[in-house]
């Protein structure tokens, strides 16, 4: 019971109070270059779950039981990021394979995710942390989430905003890092609700 | 031709500084960018790493770029890359221990990061050894002084105060400069001025001031468009209006 009660804890404090995209600053990239629309900000949301769940799944095994008892875990960053790369191709022709709607909506996001730090980044902090399994599930689950929710409300503002009259310099990218900035003071609201 | 290749090798330097700055003109590399600009000697630190990475992939793509088969061209370019961030990593740990912990995770996450994969994409790996390396140098200085400017005003602003020489501490004690926060304290404990503002420590502080500095830049650029239509306009007009004289002298 104790167990579950800090799973679901950490899971919460990585979404909402260490937020990926506003407060360790994972994911910019693709937070501002897609989050122009809801429905895309959707699916760019929906594979990066998959992704980093996967990543996670995968990374630590290998690192805990395959470099660190070989004696090369300064080589892990390497390892991650080919791994992900393979994963993003693999989940790519599955998704292609079993659901052709679904790689319809996804399929020019995915080649973005080998490069979107969000999924090194989870990986990465779970190994320098030298976290537990269970832990690491709950980073992977808390930050995809974390990114699928602030992903689409971010949306939701700019679709709003694309229709209002602002100065021009402010259009595009340094409106929408305005927007994050009062986005991310609402989400600092949220600290110290984990103990 | 001499000097058509001179050209293009200053080209390729200056470009990275200024017009085509890769954070401040194309918006790329935001995540290390808002992430250590906390205060200035981070974000240099953080700069200089990063143009070692940079010119060292850009020269070995370079160097490589006949015999990358064109299909697996991105994972051989992330391993070339990754190399180097390792070996980056372990430098840091072991001479800059400061900048290591304070950079934590994102000195890892340079291998992802968007302008050394763009700039082995765009430009390594279709161009010469010292076209690329003067690239990468032009391009790493452009993004260094981007992000040590973020973090002087972050630093100034949030703390207050200036410290230089805690990271790179080969010059003996830290220097603290008093800057919108005093450095003595009165009878009570507290700074005998204070005018810092914290938000600029938190992360809604780095959204803005980034926000902020690419739309100077975006308001330059407009001026600038202006001007150059405001010009052409008026020499259209001057055209149009001797043409008119002639036809009326005629």
């Amino acid at each position: 019971m104790e167990m579950i009660v800090s799973f679901i804890l950490a899971i919460v404090s990585y979404m909402l109070i260490d937020n990926v995209v506003l407060s360790r600053f994972y994911g910019i990239c693709s937070f501002i270059g897609v989050g122009n629309k809801v429905k895309s900000a959707f699916s760019m949301g929906l594979a990066v779950t998959f992704v980093i769940m996967m990543a996670t799944l995968v990374c630590y095994p290998l690192y805990f039981y395959v470099l660190v008892p070989a004696g090369i875990p300064f080589l892990d960053t390497l390892v991650y990021i080919l791994v992900i790369a393979s994963l993003v191709q693999i989940v790519g022709l599955f998704i292609k394979k079993y659901s052709p709607a679904l790689y319809k909506s996804l399929g020019i996001y995915l080649p973005l995710i080998t490069t979107n730090c969000a999924v090194l980044g989870v990986v990465q902090t779970n190994s320098d942390a030298s976290l537990d399994f269970l832990t690491s599930l709950a980073n992977g689950l808390g930050t995809s989430i974390g990114f699928l929710i602030v992903i689409v409300l971010f949306a939701c503002m700019r679709e709003r905003i694309n229709g209002y009259n602002i100065p021009k310099a402010m259009k595009g990218v340094p409106i929408a890092l305005i927007t994050a900035a009062l986005m991310a003071l609402a989400f600092m609201g949220f600290g110290g609700m984990v103990g | 031709m001499n000097s058509i290749k001179r050209g293009q090798h200053k080209a390729s330097f200056l470009n990275g500084i200024l017009r085509e700055n890769p954070l401040l003109v194309q918006v790329l590399g935001l995540c290390p960018a808002l992430a250590v600009t906390k205060s200035l000697e981070t974000a240099f630190g953080m700069g200089l790493l990063f143009t070692f990475v940079l010119v060292s992939s850009n020269v070995i793509v370079s160097l490589l770029r006949k015999l990358i088969p064109e299909e697996i061209r991105t994972p051989s370019y992330i391993v070339v890359i990754a190399t180097f961030v390792t070996i980056v990593k372990m430098f840091a740990e072991a001479f800059l221990p400061e900048l290591y912990s304070s950079l934590g995770v994102f000195l890892s996450l340079l291998v992802v990061n968007c302008i050394v994969l763009g700039r082995s994409e765009a430009f390594a790996g279709q161009n010469g050894v010292l076209d690329s390396f003067l690239d990468g140098l032009g391009n790493g200085i452009g993004y260094t002084w981007a992000i040590s400017l973020m973090g002087l005003i972050r630093e100034i602003l949030g703390l207050g105060t200036l410290t230089l020489g805690k990271v790179f501490s080969f010059f003996g004690d830290p220097l603290k400069l008093p800057i919108l926060k005093s450095t003595t304290l009165d009878a009570l404990g507290n700074p005998t001025y204070d005018y810092s503002i914290s938000i600029f420590q938190n992360p809604a502080g780095a959204f803005i001031v980034l926000g902020l500095m690419l739309a100077i830049m975006a308001a330059i650029s407009n001026h600038k468009k202006a001007v150059e239509k405001a010009k052409e306009k008026a020499l259209k007009l001057e055209m149009a209006a001797k043409a008119a004289l002639e036809g009326g002298a005629k």
